[in-house]
């Protein structure tokens, strides 16, 4: 363990660390953008993925430590790197100018973070149901009796609502700088790259970026347009 | 051409430094920028002021001395070239030029646009080279090098060493040079032996120095004169994971 704790303070060690868990996010990210889009299928489906994903109680909780790991992981790396790196250059340019340096690649930090908070309010929001707790623990009837979370009804509801879907669409465009850089620079901090490679893996992040941000940011956008409708029955 | 510079002047490495401005009247834009700075200088001098204090040695692009931060871009705004070797035809007449020194703390300033860059030596010294005696040049084919590898080793080796890459960099790193120090060796045979401990030494001694991280923005391969590739921070970063393995 003493050599993994060398290796992870080191410079090079910490960006690994920082590639990684942010390739496990990106993971996480297009399987989350996958199930978001079966919300057009209708409400049945959306309700049964989200009740198969729920249903494997051991599971589920051991994909959330490991998704909490994973996540302070990321932000504890990349925030001690961006301390490091400011007092790297104490003293600042008089004329700043920059060549090829992109702006997501430049505001890696302030997009991440906002991506974060968003993520926390969303967790209220959808999971713990604190926020708006009018939109949270809705249940669909099912026809042979019986009950289960009624997500689609959460989702339709909640994103009717401008703000909540102002904010969302915000934070996915927060989302969408943050993951152009990202996605390419990560095949770059674990020396997975070539010099054959390097356009492609260059133009893969911002075009990764912009399907799940496209993807994501459709949802509510359907929802206000009134394209995606709240179901027959409406609130409980 | 007749230009208006603004150019950092500090005393000392205690000193707090300002921006001062200066005219440079009648200039040929077949000068090098040093050689403006020379005529700006010697007009210094006769006013018994102080001269601009700058770094310069070769004059030709590979000593790797000059080191001049030029309207916020590291050997000024032309691709590939020392600012020895960069020509006033590149500027406009009346043009404002602003002329800063590397800026990062394991650069300290010790004149006007002088730093101290002997962390870069410090690094060197942690794993630069291949320790065993090499003897005199081997026969010519008893060690096969192919092409590509001798090439690659080449264009790693082409790094003169002028910290423009630190000063481009928006965290200040040194990862361009580092990489070019340690692929000139990764790629030849004579390299190898000592390869997995070059790369733990010399990351060690650069983090050391308060160097800061790379963010994967290349502004590192925009600025350098000898156009050395990002690819050579991928390989090192790849040697670096492995030899921890």
């Amino acid at each position: 363990m003493g050599g993994f704790f060398q290796f992870a303070k080191s410079s090079i060690g910490s960006k690994v660390l920082m590639a990684l868990s942010g390739a496990v996010l990106l993971l996480w990210i297009t399987g989350h953008m996958l199930g978001n889009l079966q919300i057009y299928a209708g409400q049945d489906a959306l309700n049964s993925y989200a009740e198969k994903l729920r249903s494997v109680a051991v599971f589920l909780y051991v994909v959330r430590v490991v998704m909490l790991v994973i996540v302070l992981t990321h932000i504890v790396t990349s925030v001690m790197l961006w301390v490091e790196n400011r007092r790297a250059r104490s003293s600042r340019y008089a004329y700043n100018n920059t060549v090829q340096a992109t702006v997501g690649s430049r505001t890696m930090i302030w997009s991440g973070l906002l991506v974060f908070v968003f993520v926390i309010y969303h967790l209220a929001h959808l999971t713990w149901g604190q926020i708006h707790p009018e939109f949270a623990h809705l249940v669909q009837k099912l026809p042979g009796g019986g009950e289960r979370p009624d997500v689609y009804s959460m989702v339709v509801l909640g994103y009717q609502n401008g703000l909540i879907s102002g904010s969302y669409i915000i934070a996915m465009l927060c989302l969408w700088f943050h993951l152009s850089h990202g996605f390419s620079s990560l095949f770059q901090t674990l020396g997975l790259t070539s010099v054959k490679y390097r356009p492609l893996i260059e133009r893969a992040g911002p075009v990764f970026a912009t399907i799940v941000v496209a993807a994501n940011i459709s949802i509510p956008l359907t929802v206000l347009l009134g394209l995606v409708k709240p179901a027959v029955g409406g609130l409980p | 051409m007749n230009l208006t510079l603004h150019v950092w002047r500090q005393k000392n490495p205690q000193a707090k430094g300002q921006m001062v401005t200066y005219p440079a009247r009648e200039i040929s834009p077949n000068m090098s920028f040093l050689e403006m700075l020379d005529i700006v200088n010697e007009e210094l001098v006769l006013k018994g002021e102080e001269p601009i204090a700058f770094d310069h040695d070769c004059r030709e692009g590979i000593c790797g001395m000059c080191s001049l931060v030029i309207n916020g871009i590291a050997h000024g705004h032309e691709r590939g070239t020392t600012v020895c070797q960069l020509h006033m035809r590149h500027f406009k007449d009346g043009q404002e030029i602003t002329i800063e020194p590397w800026r990062a703390k394991p650069f300290p300033v010790l004149r006007d646009l002088i730093v101290d860059r002997s962390a870069l030596d410090r690094i060197m010294m942690a794993g630069g080279f291949i320790s065993v005696n090499a003897g005199g040049a081997p026969d010519a084919n008893a060690l096969p090098v192919p092409k590509e590898h001798a090439e690659l080793a080449m264009d790693a080796a082409a790094c003169i060493g002028c910290g423009a890459c630190v000063a481009s960099c928006k965290n200040a790193s040194a990862m361009l040079f580092m990489s070019a120090k340690i692929c000139q060796f990764a790629h030849l045979p004579q390299g190898q032996p000592e390869r997995m401990d070059r790369v733990r030494k010399m990351v060690a001694a650069m983090d050391a120095e308060g160097f800061g991280n790379c963010t994967n923005q290349y502004e590192c391969e925009a600025v350098c004169p000898k156009e050395i590739s990002v690819r050579f921070i991928a390989e090192m970063n790849r040697d670096y994971w492995r030899a921890w393995l």
